[in-house]
Formats: structure tokens, C-alpha cells, sequence
């Protein structure tokens, strides 16, 4: 097989995947059905483009294959069935070339309504926003979850039937139900954009493709709700941290923390970008959790230096954001920030009263941060201890490298490879 | 179109001794629903008390297993029902609602046809 044919389908999966699958559902009225169609479809890619080759808008293409099967498959259920598919929609959408009507919301946006639809469980919508949206495949979404695949399949399965069954419609909410259904879809956008930004598991820190799938989720949400602070709040925080992207692992593969990246290489369109919307997303009274994280990450957005951090306004927002989001990860990173502000010793007693939450209990940050504090107080012993404990709960290659090398940093025993 | 159970789920000690007009109220809210979707209501109707039900399990033998209450003790019993007709689950979510359930809630049901 020709190398670039390959690529070409592997472009077109990554990029175009949503769309395809979008607007196969509109054709198919299953989800099911659409996903194994826009399978075969890229399937037909592989053995149809060596020979006639890369189409010039392989998104079209793809979708004229996949819909087409939909109807044939259709078709054939309905005459063995003697029953008409209720569900077939005759109707053909504008020509399916991604981005050709920027500005209009294309059949992208009711998938991820539908996949984010409050009536299936939460670990489900995010599972299928990624397995469908994104395109992963379930073994993917199962490592990203540290599940089983067996597991995320049947998951992934009763979520579809459920749509199926109970008839949870594709399409975009109305205005007036807006509001109640926003928040669903932004929790995973969210989820999606951090589990790009630092991989749960993996040899690389970053999944850049996730990252840029969230931002452009989150882009395509604005679109659809301009006057909206949460969604202007979420891809403003999106857009200010995927601005440090480039500078969060040196040449060398090491991890580079806040304190340690080259400035000047962060992406300054995206941060003006980013700043204008968090301060429209402050406008709003009280402000929304995501417009606080926005403007948390718009303070280190606009140091010029590490040492020039505002710890005390970081110290302010923070207590703001765990009054309206009591998350025990939200008071850790205040802690952090206490830490800065105020010396290493009210960091630690910050940090200390979440030693018993039982949402921390293997969430590496924590004894990471206590680490940090620990070595700038000179007690190089606990440090160590409390190293060793997060790299015990770290799966990711660049974060353990970097534990490692901040553990033997304290003149600790060496920690052996796992 | 599809249907939908409507199952009204609630706390029946709150009816043993309801604030004064509560239940005239609700009764007043389920008037209102009949009024405004008889549309879309194919049926529905309220349930005597968990405490008049009777279970019965097949043996695999041939007999019954006959027993006093309801299939599952719960703190909110299934009191009432509507079966309702709508375009998707959002349009039954919307009318459901609207349902009075004051010391509870409802739980929405897609039909299986047979």
C-alpha cells in the first residue's frame, strides 16, 4: 500500500471522523448503524484511493460512501422487515465539506448535544463524546478511563441503546433548553481538553490531537452560543492553556513546569484571544466557574516572568472558584497557590487539611505538591517520601521522569524503574 | 411517535398527614395536565397505597409464590402513572415535567411495542 494513500486515511480519520459520522446519523437515524457505515467507508478509502486516488475533499467523499451504504443497508432491512424505517431522513444537508459555512453549526454540534444528553449517565456521555465525536476507539477511551475494555464497551453499548430505545433526539437543543443542556457539553469539552493536555497514561505528555479536537469543540460552541459567559469562559481558559503548549516539554522530552518555560515562546495570538474572552466572560455576575479558571489562567498568562506571578489574585480567584465549586483538586492547587503567596509553612497547612479526601487518595498531584513544599522547607526526608508516593500513582512517562528527576535531585536513595 | 410511562414515584408517609391543601393542590395540578396535553395522555391514574399490593413469583414449578407488599421496598413508592405519547425523550421530558409529584419525582419510560 502506498504510504501516502495510508496517510491520507489516517489524516482524514483524525480530522474528518465527526463530521462524516455526523452527517451519516442525519441519513441513517441510528447511531449504530452510521458508526458501522462510516467504518466501511473508510474501509473503502484504503482499497478504492491507490487507484483513483486522494479524493480532493476526502470529507465528502467519505460521506457520500458511508450515507449511501446507510440507504442500501436501510433499504434491504426495510424489505425484510415489510416495514418502512421511520427514522430515514430524505432530506440532503448542503454540501458536507467541513468549514464550508463558517458560522453555521454543522451536524458536528448535535452529535455532541446528543452524545452530552443529561438523561445518560456522566461517565457515559463523556465516553461517547470521545468514542464518537472524537473518533477514538473503545480501547482507547478504556485506557483514558484506566478501565477494563470490556468494561467501556458495555458502557459505550446500554449508552447507545438507551439513545435508541428511549429516543433521545439528534439535534441541537432549543433556545429555552439551552441553558439547562449547556453545562453537560462544556463539562465535556473540559474533560476532553485536559485529558489532551497532560495524558493520563502514555508516553507523551500531551495528546496534541485532543487538545485541538476541544478547542475546536469549544470554537464551535461559541459559535452556536455567542452572548453565553460559560461557553466564552471555557475557550478562553482552553485557549490561554494550550498556549503553553510548545514550552511544557524541553528539547530533551523533559517536563518544564510554569517556573521553567521560555515565555516568550507561548503562542501570543492565542493569549490576546484568550484574555479578551475571559474579560467578557467576567462581566457576568456572579462569575461561572469556567470564566474563574480562564481568569486564573489569564493571571500567568500575563506574567511577564515567573517571578512577576500575582500569588495574591491567584489566591482571591481561587478562593472565588471553590466557593461556587467545592472540588477537593480546585483547594490542592489553591494550596499551591497559598504556598507562593504566603510561604511554604501556610502551604503545607493549606495542603494538610486535604490529606483525608477520599477524592485525592491516588491523585498524584497531591503528594507531588506536598513534595514541593517539603523541599523548600529543608526537610528533604518527608520530600523524598512524599516523591516516591506520587510516582507510585503516576502512569505517565514524562510526569514520572520528572518526579524521578526531582526525587534524585533531594540526594535521596535512587527510585528503581517500575 | 413513541410512548412513554410516566411512573410517579413518591414518599407516601407525606400523605398520612399533608399541610392543608397540599392535596387539593395537586389534584388541581393533575386537572391542569389533563386539561392542557389530553393530546398527547393515552391513560393514567393514581395507585392505592404500596401497602395494598401484592407480589406474586413463579415457582418455575407451576405455583406461585404469593407475598404482602410491593415488588421492592422503597422509601418512595410508586403511586400513579401516565402514559403519554411524544416525538422523542425530550418531548417527554417536557410534559413530564409538568406532572405533580411534591414528594418525589417522576421517572420517564420509553414503551417497547411489541
Amino acid at each position: 500500500m502506498d504510504a501516502s494513500v495510508e496517510a491520507a486515511v489516517a489524516d482524514a480519520h483524525r480530522r474528518e471522523w465527526a463530521f462524516v459520522l455526523a452527517a451519516t446519523v442525519r441519513v441513517a437515524g441510528d447511531i449504530d448503524l452510521a458508526e458501522e457505515c462510516v467504518q466501511d467507508a473508510y474501509a473503502r478509502a484504503l482499497t478504492s484511493w491507490p487507484d483513483q486516488g486522494v479524493p480532493a475533499r476526502p470529507a465528502a467523499w467519505l460521506t457520500t460512501v458511508a450515507r449511501r451504504r446507510a440507504v442500501d443497508l436501510l433499504r434491504r432491512r426495510a424489505v425484510h422487515d415489510r416495514v418502512l424505517p421511520d427514522l430515514l431522513v430524505e432530506e440532503e444537508p448542503a454540501e458536507p465539506v467541513a468549514g464550508d459555512r463558517p458560522g453555521v453549526p454543522d451536524d458536528r454540534l448535535r452529535l455532541v448535544f446528543t452524545c452530552c444528553h443529561p438523561a445518560l449517565a456522566p461517565e457515559a456521555r463523556v465516553a461517547l463524546t470521545l468514542r464518537l465525536v472524537c473518533g477514538l476507539t473503545t480501547a482507547e477511551v478504556a485506557r483514558m478511563f484506566l478501565v477494563q475494555e470490556s468494561t467501556m464497551a458495555a458502557r459505550i453499548t446500554r449508552a447507545k441503546k438507551k439513545i435508541a430505545a428511549a429516543r433521545i433526539p439528534y439535534r441541537v437543543p432549543r433556545l429555552e433548553e439551552l441553558p439547562e443542556r449547556t453545562d453537560a457539553v462544556l463539562t465535556v469539552v473540559h474533560l476532553v481538553f485536559t485529558t489532551g493536555h497532560t495524558a493520563p497514561v502514555g508516553a507523551d505528555l500531551v495528546r496534541a490531537d485532543l487538545a485541538e479536537l476541544a478547542l475546536s469543540l469549544a470554537r464551535m460552541l461559541r459559535l452556536l452560543l455567542p452572548d453565553d459567559a460559560d461557553v466564552a469562559g471555557l475557550l478562553g481558559l482552553i485557549l490561554l492553556t494550550h498556549a503553553r503548549r510548545s514550552t511544557r516539554v524541553s528539547a530533551d522530552g523533559s517536563l518544564a513546569l510554569l517556573s521553567d518555560q521560555d515565555r516568550s515562546r507561548w503562542d501570543a495570538e492565542g493569549i490576546a484571544e484568550g484574555l479578551a474572552l475571559v474579560r467578557e466572560a467576567l462581566t457576568r455576575r456572579p462569575p461561572g466557574r469556567f470564566a474563574l479558571m480562564a481568569a486564573i489562567a489569564a493571571v500567568h498568562a500575563e506574567a511577564p516572568a515567573w517571578s512577576a506571578t500575582d500569588w495574591a489574585e491567584l489566591v482571591g480567584l481561587y478562593d472565588l472558584l471553590v466557593a461556587i465549586w467545592p472540588s477537593p483538586v480546585v483547594a490542592l492547587n489553591r494550596a499551591v497557590a497559598v504556598g507562593f503567596a504566603d510561604g511554604p509553612e501556610a502551604g503545607l497547612a493549606a495542603l494538610d487539611r486535604l490529606v483525608d479526601e477520599p477524592q485525592l487518595a491516588t491523585y498524584a498531584y497531591l503528594p507531588s505538591a506536598r513534595a514541593g513544599l517539603l523541599a523548600r522547607l529543608g526537610r528533604d526526608d518527608e520530600a523524598a517520601d512524599a516523591y516516591r508516593r506520587a510516582l507510585d500513582l503516576t502512569d505517565n512517562a514524562v510526569e514520572r521522569e520528572f518526579l524521578r528527576s526531582r526525587l534524585d535531585g533531594l540526594g535521596g536513595p535512587p527510585v528503581a524503574d517500575p | 411517535m413513541a410512548e412513554y410511562l410516566v411512573l410517579i414515584y413518591e414518599d407516601e408517609s407525606a400523605y398520612e398527614r399533608p399541610a392543608p391543601g397540599a392535596v387539593d393542590k395537586m389534584m388541581e395540578g393533575h386537572r391542569l395536565f389533563g386539561e392542557r396535553h389530553a393530546d398527547a395522555i393515552r391513560g393514567g391514574n393514581a395507585l392505592q397505597p404500596s401497602g395494598t399490593a401484592t407480589s406474586l413469583r413463579g415457582d418455575g414449578g407451576g405455583g406461585f409464590a404469593i407475598t404482602d407488599g410491593a415488588f421492592a421496598e422503597t422509601k418512595e413508592a410508586l403511586g400513579g402513572y401516565y402514559l403519554v405519547e411524544a416525538a422523542d425523550l425530550d418531548e417527554a421530558i417536557a410534559l413530564a415535567k409538568e406532572i405533580p409529584a411534591p414528594f418525589g419525582g417522576v421517572e420517564v419510560r420509553p414503551v417497547r411495542p411489541l
